[in-house]
Order: structure tokens, then sequence, then C-alpha cells
């Protein structure tokens, strides 16, 4: 099943904040239609917040943030987003909770339940179609929601630390799964993670947030082996996450 | 040893039952005086009697009509004006200083507005009863509105969802758990009120006929009247309870 293309994002000169103070000001980023793009940063640094400008869910404070070439003027059923936990219906079952966006684009009932569980199957949840939330591992949360996303099929899918909950494992799983379903999406991705390694794995092109914008970029895949891309990240990230690289 | 609990429950209810019998029986005068208060064979007897009258189940029928219709009206306005003022700064300018004002007086304290305002004692009952309801279902409906995690909020609407669909599949559903309780309350004072209604204007009711025994000097009469309104209340507090339990079973595990 593939959908639409995917959706050019873009901040330019952006400042981003709730009530007064900006976390980020001076924001000038281009998502390219189709790409994987992570946005690595340490927590604080507003890479949520930027996230939640591209979703339409919090106007910038200044600059312009456009989707399509068009301004972002609120959310939209084209712009997906993925929050890390607890954002399924809890009344919903896992299929329910996947027919929702079918519902809002007026997909009629019996496709609806057939679209639903093509993706429930696809993440690896058909034998849990019918159970409720809280009867859902943390895990298996994520992978509804992933699901959810997808089958609204978006132009873009904005994912905010989807797997920060998890435990290491689930989160392999988890990281293997998404890259294996984008591979046939053609939507562009934004994902958010202060995982340096979750962003090599995951991202086309990662990037690190710093208070005056993008503070380092690099493409994986691309020719440099992982670990030299890894140091610049986490040069980039500050003395802070030098500790993880002995995990 | 264990003694099952329905034993104990089952004890509790027939010793106190005894008690009553044996008081009023030797026409203890203690301070409380029992010489002149019907023992439980004599409540059963009239209890027996009633239930052998057509007019026993028009009086109940009434005072569930009554209640029913206001409950009815109390939790639709009470769940509709809660998330209108939860939701709308503009609702809550609007209605909010009205609600503050009414919400403390006791229902019951309307009947002569009641009386003023309605053609029939009917609709004054009506009313009252709706009143006494409508700020527990209110007050609660707006708390839990005010608790809901945006994130549900925000799924929706990045899902494409507007308003409306909002409303009708994220807040309604979410607030149940929080309205429940405020409609448990409601149907609670909701019977004081249509009782204390039908006593004082009523002419006919189950609240009626009590008053009504007691102004006769038919002590069992009273005394069957208000294990009638016992047993009511308690049956139309458990039907909002399994409806509750029923309609938010996702909460519980």
């Amino acid at each position: 099943m593939s959908g639409p293309d995917g959706l050019a994002l873009r901040a330019e000169g952006v400042a981003l904040g709730y009530g007064g103070r900006p976390v980020v000001t001076d924001l000038d980023l281009d998502v390219r239609p189709g790409e994987v793009l992570v946005i690595a940063g340490p927590s604080g640094c507003g890479k949520s917040t930027l996230l939640r400008a591209f979703a339409g869910l919090l106007p910038a404070a200044a600059g312009r943030v456009t989707a399509g070439g068009e301004p972002v003027t609120g959310p939209s059923a084209d712009r997906a987003l993925v929050f890390q936990d607890d954002a399924l219906l809890p009344w919903r079952t896992a299929r329910r909770n996947v027919e929702l966006p079918l519902a809002i684009r007026g997909v009629p009932r019996g496709e609806r339940r057939e679209r639903a569980a093509h993706w429930l199957e696809r993440v690896g949840l058909a034998d849990a179609a019918g159970r409720l939330p809280r009867e859902l591992s943390g895990g298996m949360r994520q992978r509804v929601q992933l699901a959810r996303a997808l089958a609204g099929e978006p132009r873009a899918i904005l994912m905010d630390e989807p797997f920060g909950a998890l435990d290491a494992q689930t989160r392999a799983t988890m990281q293997r799964l998404l890259v294996e379903v984008l591979a046939s999406a053609p939507a562009t991705v934004v994902f958010v993670t202060h995982d340096v390694d979750e962003a090599l794995l995951i991202g086309d092109r990662v990037v690190v947030l710093g208070p005056r914008g993008v503070a380092a970029e690099v493409r994986p895949g691309t020719g440099a082996p992982d670990h030299i891309l890894r140091d610049r990240l986490l040069s980039a990230l500050g003395a802070r996450d030098e500790t993880k690289e002995a995990v | 040893m264990r003694i099952p609990p329905i034993v104990v429950r089952a004890a509790s209810l027939a010793a106190a039952l005894l008690a009553w019998h044996a008081l009023t029986s030797a026409n203890v005068r203690l301070w409380v005086r029992f010489d002149r208060f019907p023992g439980p064979l004599e409540v059963a007897r009239e209890f027996g009697r009633q239930l052998g009258q057509a007019r026993f189940y028009e009086d109940v029928a009434q005072s569930l009509v009554r209640i029913l219709s206001g409950f009815a009206l109390a939790a639709v306005l009470g769940i509709a004006l809660g998330i209108a003022v939860a939701r709308s700064r503009w609702a809550a300018n609007l209605l909010q200083p009205l609600f503050e004002v009414a919400r403390p007086i006791p229902a019951i304290a309307l009947v002569p507005v009641a009386i003023l305002l309605f053609p029939a004692n009917e609709q004054g009952i009506v009313f009252i009863t709706f009143v006494a309801a409508f700020f527990p279902v209110l007050v609660s409906t707006r708390h839990a509105v005010r608790a809901l995690p945006a994130v549900w909020e925000e799924a929706v609407r990045t899902l494409g969802g507007g308003r409306l669909r909002v409303l009708a599949q994220v807040v309604l559903p979410g607030v149940l758990p929080g309205v429940f309780g405020g409609l448990s309350v409601g149907m609670g004072v909701a019977w004081i009120c249509v009782i204390s209604a039908e006593m004082i204007s009523g002419d006919f009711g189950t609240g009626y006929r009590t008053w009504q025994a007691y102004t006769i000097v038919d002590y069992p009469g009273v005394l069957v009247g208000m294990i009638t309104i016992g047993l009511l209340g308690w049956l139309t507090s458990a039907a909002v309870e399994l409806a509750g339990r029923r309609l938010t079973r996702w909460r519980t595990s």
C-alpha cells in the first residue's frame, strides 16, 4: 500500500517556546520530501517543541513554519504525530484506535476494518486487535500508535521520542520494525530522540539542535563510518552525553 | 474458623430487627420512648396490606417518574453545560457567575419559587429534583474535562479530527468516569428533594403518602413509606453505579 508523496517541511527564522521565554530562536531547518530526518538534542533543547510546531499544535513565536510551501496554521491529517506514550484512546480497542484516522477521512466502515487489520498485521499485532490499550505492553501500545499514524496515510509522520519509555530490548525491536516499515512508506519522517545510536540507525540525516538552531548535521550511510558520525554528534551534544559512550 | 460475609451481613440485619422488636414489644421508655413506636411485625403487616393495593404502586410510579425526569434533565444539561464551561472561555464567563450564585441555595428552598413559576405541582417537583441533581453533575463534569490528558485531544487533532470529533470521541468518553461520580451524588440528593417536595406540595407520590400517614397518626404507614423510599433510592443508585461500571470498563483491570 503506497500513500501520497512526502511533504516538505520548513522552519524559517523560527522562535519557539511556551509563555514568554523562547526555547529556540533563529532556527532554520528544511525537511525534504520523503526523507527521514532525526532531530537529536539534550532534554530541553526544544526538539519536541519544534515537532509540535510542525504538527500545528504550537504556533511559532517568530518566523515561519511551512508544510508543502503553505504556512502551518493548525493540525492536519497530513501531519500525524506519534507521542511517547499513552496517546491511544484507552476506551477503544487496538483495532478501533487504528480505525480512527480512517473514520476521520471518511473511509466506509467495512473498508476501515480491513485497512486497520492490514496495518496491525504490519506492526505484528494481528492477534491483539481486540485488546484495549491497558491490556497491551508499552511496546505493543507504541506499535498500535505507529499503525494508527500510518493508517491515515499522512504525508508526514512526526515522532516525538516514540521509544523513549521502552526498555532497551523492546526499543531495539521497535527500531528495526520502524526502519522496515518506513522503507516502504513514502511519507516524510521527522523523528525526535536524545539517543545517538537510535538517530544513526533510523535517520537518512541527523541534526543536532542547539539553542540557536542546528548545531551539527550528519548523513549516516553515505561512506563515513558510524563511530566517526557518532563522535561528531556526541561532541555537538556536549560533554554531558560522553558518559553514554561507555554503554 | 471463617464465617462467610453473607452470614455476618444477614446476622447484622436480623439482630437490628430483633432489637427493634424487643424494644417496641416491651414498651421501653429510657429517655427515648418506644411505647408508641410501631414494631417490625406491625410494619410488615402494614407493608403487606399496602402491597395489595393499587395506590401503593401508583405512588411509587409517580415518584419514580418525577425523579427520573428531573434526573435525566440534570444529567443531560449538567454534562453539556459542564463541558461548555470547561472548554469555552465564553461559556464560562457567561454561565459561571450564575452557577456560583445559584449553587449554594438548597434545592428544597426553591419550593416557593417552583410554586410561583410553574402552573402545576408536578412540574415544580420535577424542577426541584432537577436543580438538586444538576449541580453535582455540572461540577464533576467540569472537573473531569479539566483533568483530561491533553495528549488524547492532540492525537485526534493531528489525525485530522475537528472540534466535534474531539468532543464526541475524546471529551465525552474521557469524562465519563468523573461524570458518574457526580451522577451518583446527584441521584442521592434528587431523592432527598423529590421526597421533601412531595411532602410539602405534592398530592400523591411516596413522599406525600408518608407525610399523610403521619398527619393521620398512622405510624406503621410512615415507616412503610420510609422503607419504600430507602429501597427505591438503593435501587436507583445501584442502577447508576452499574451503568457507570459498564460504560467505563476500559479503566479497570
